[in-house]
């Protein structure tokens, strides 16, 4: 339901936001705050635990997820700014705790205010516009986990037509998987390559000088593939774009200057 | 068939080297996936069938003895027989002993899986019985002598010209020696060569599509037609089915139908949809004399009751493979065994054991797209998920992985120690290649960066060090 009242809203950064791209948080913190959220980091988050639980590790999971749901107790929402760990938060923490009722109840009251940055942007805070200027012609991946388990589709396509300048170039096949896919691409890498091999071409089909995602994974994939062609596509988080922060050396560029 | 699924990697590499089938590779992923979405866009309730579909399986798996047991009592009340086949070995045998009844020389057979699934033609050829592939696709694989590599389209690795050299070779002895270019003429020279072998066949082998309790047929659809001469014109005819086919009623059949076709091939329906219910009658102008069925469960019982249950409902469409962009890009070979993709992902370990199967559900990137298109709404990437998990208690996961998980997970249980990590990661990283924004070369790395740059973090300290400062 939109809301403009402000809501307590927790940040889940995500380990590779925290760790290699910090200015995606901090462009997901100035869209939640500019649609009236308080934002919170909590301090003892560290990972989702997909990891673990992509390994068949199921007991180093269920300890993870407790310590995710201790460490995002009480607030109004949960918003990360990926599909992906959203959607680990949403739709795979309950059937975790299967066998310990207690631990399930937390786990869904968890999954009831858990949510991926832009879909609770545009379906829960009912933000229409976001006041970003990007000249330039953009193409969007949809990743898997947003798009198959969340939903996320029209959401980040709605905003960006709202951003200034920017032309949205659709591929052929955007919600075809970029062959990322956690420890997959260096597990199978033969594969994986082909995968980001195919989605690269249908990129550079499109004549986009820009490529968007809303997850830093699969946008470091698709950025380290695009690069090692020598293409000159510029690769940036969706939220950076809607935040206004485009102007930002994009992934795996060098800083200005 | 003989696996060679433990050596998934070496097939991979080879896939990915074979110029003819990432030609047809590039193909198939373009057009079957565009088929079915037209198909099920031009039916409104498409989405609720696929509910229906997967509730009659559900409810046909959670009562499998009875309608097992009411399938057998109808075909025997037909006149016909019921042979239950516990493992592979004795559907070969049961198989074998009916040819051999009859003074069988020659086997017409349409395509089946399960009959993949038990090598009988290697049985059969190895007793003098030579196995005829009517089906276009299998024949043309059986002239290769290779293995199918797609559960509906077996010969869809191979491109138009490695088909017409193939033809040449084998049917020039049969003065057939011009090497044709077009399609439909290929075609006809097949059809051509196969009529004869039907007319001689002494036994007719079908697999089925399903198998109805309440009337005791058992169901086949095909786009050639290439069944119905299969079991119509033999004197015997032998059904070879998985347990798994059988479904209650011909109404169940009717919903089922509607979304196979269009998961399969965004057809509204097969070109031929056939209803085999017992031999030949008094009166009846053609038919077989005998009507055979055997069942065979070779695994699939022990799979009822278990989280794996799920994977029981498939009805062998193929969406799923024709959508994973895994198997679009590596085919079906790769796979190693008669099911690839990702229903063969989960099934082909339950069937050939996962310690030489262990790849196949981990060479999934979880993109899901699998689960999204499944006519009975088969949970394949938990399914997936859920043989890693087996794999992991098994101590099967490769010991690096384990290592590395262990100590990834005994940091990110303890925030601040993973705080302290990440910064020095961070910091670290930053001291080699930042210049350039990205590195060619990390160590530990190699299995991104031989294919890919590795993007560096940017400057200035990761989130929660900023975050922290700026909270200051």
């Amino acid at each position: 339901m939109p809301s403009t009242r402000p809501r307590r809203v927790a940040l889940f950064v995500t380990c590779l936001v925290d760790l290699f791209r910090p200015s995606v948080g901090f462009a997901a913190v100035k869209l939640l705050e500019e649609a009236g959220c308080s934002v919170e980091v909590p301090p003892l988050q560290t990972c989702c635990g997909q990891p673990a639980y992509n390994t068949g590790d199921r007991a180093t999971t269920r300890a993870i997820a407790a310590q995710v749901i201790d460490a995002f107790e009480g607030y109004d929402a949960v918003v990360a700014p990926s599909g992906s760990c959203g959607g680990m938060l949403s739709h795979h923490y309950p059937g975790l705790f299967d066998d310990d009722p207690a631990m399930k109840v937390r786990a869904e009251n968890l999954a009831g205010r858990s949510y991926e940055l832009i879909s609770f942007l545009v379906d829960v805070l009912g933000v229409r516009n976001v006041a970003a200027r990007y000249p330039g012609a953009v193409t969007y991946h949809d990743s898997c986990s947003g798009l198959r388990e969340l939903g996320v589709k029209a959401q980040p396509r709605n905003l960006l037509g709202s951003v200034q300048g920017l032309e949205l170039r659709e591929m052929k096949t955007p919600e075809v998987c970029c062959g990322f896919g956690g420890t997959f691409c260096v597990k199978y890498p033969e594969i994986s390559n082909a995968m980001v091999g195919e989605k690269s071409a249908d990129i550079a089909a499109t004549g986009a000088d820009t490529l968007l995602a809303g997850d830093l994974g699969c946008l470091m994939n698709m950025a380290g593939k695009l690069q090692r062609e020598g293409s000159a596509v510029r690769v940036r988080h969706v939220a950076e774009v809607l935040a206004g922060m485009g102007d930002l050396p994009a992934i795996g560029e060098p800083e200005h200057g | 068939m003989e696996s060679t699924a433990h050596a998934f990697k070496a097939n991979v590499d080879h896939a990915l080297a074979d110029p003819n089938l990432q030609d047809s590779l590039a193909k198939l992923k373009v057009g079957f996936s565009e088929r079915r979405r037209q198909a099920a866009e031009r039916l409104p309730e498409f989405e609720a069938l696929r509910d229906r579909a997967r509730d009659i399986k559900n409810h046909t798996l959670a009562h499998l003895d009875f309608y097992l047991e009411e399938f057998e009592r109808k075909v025997i009340g037909l006149g016909g027989h019921v042979h239950w086949a516990p493992t592979a070995a004795d559907a070969r045998r049961i198989i074998a002993e009916l040819c051999q009844s009859v003074n069988a020389r020659t086997v017409a057979k349409s395509k089946s899986m399960v009959a993949e699934e038990i090598a009988l033609n290697e049985h059969l050829e190895a007793l003098g019985i030579a196995p005829i592939e009517t089906d276009l696709g299998e024949y043309i694989i059986q002239l290769r002598n290779e293995p199918p590599s797609h559960i509906i389209a077996p010969a869809v690795h191979l491109t138009k010209d490695q088909v017409a050299d193939t033809f040449l070779e084998h049917h020039a002895k049969l003065g057939f020696d011009k090497r044709l270019t077009e399609r439909n003429d290929l075609v006809a020279e097949a059809r051509y060569v196969l009529r004869q072998k039907f007319l001689d066949a002494d036994v007719g082998l079908t697999g089925a599509n399903f198998l109805v309790a309440e009337t005791g047929s058992s169901m086949l659809v095909t786009n050639e037609g290439n069944a119905d001469l299969s079991n119509t014109l033999p004197r015997m005819h032998i059904v070879l089915a998985s347990i798994e086919k059988v479904i209650p009623t011909l109404e169940d059949a009717a919903v089922l139908l509607r979304v196979l076709a269009r998961s399969a091939t965004g057809q509204e329906s097969s070109a031929y949809t056939t209803l085999n219910t017992g031999p030949k009658k008094p009166g009846d102008l053609d038919g077989p004399d005998q009507y055979h069925v055997v069942l065979l469960d070779n695994g699939r019982s022990g799979v009822l009751g278990t989280e794996m249950q799920d994977i029981l409902r498939c009805i062998r469409c193929g969406a799923c493979m024709n959508h994973c962009p895994v198997y679009g890009a590596v085919g079906g070979h790769a796979y190693g065994w008669v099911y690839p993709g990702p229903m063969g992902a989960v099934l082909t370990p339950q069937l050939v054991g996962v310690e030489e199967a262990s790849n196949l559900p981990n060479a999934s990137t979880f993109c899901g797209r699998c689960e999204s298109v499944c006519p009975v709404r088969i949970p394949l990437p938990k399914l997936m998920r859920h043989w890693r998990e087996r794999e992991f208690e098994k101590h099967l996961t490769p010991k690096a992985v384990r290592q590395g998980l262990a100590m990834w997970s005994f940091v990110a249980r303890r925030p601040a120690l993973y705080r302290r990590l990440t910064a020095m990661a961070n910091r670290m990283l930053a001291l080699f290649g930042r210049a350039d924004g990205r590195y060619q070369a990390l160590p530990l790395a190699s299995g991104w960066t031989r294919f890919r740059d590795f993007p560096a973090p940017q400057p200035g300290g990761t989130f929660h060090a900023r975050w922290a400062k700026r909270k200051a």
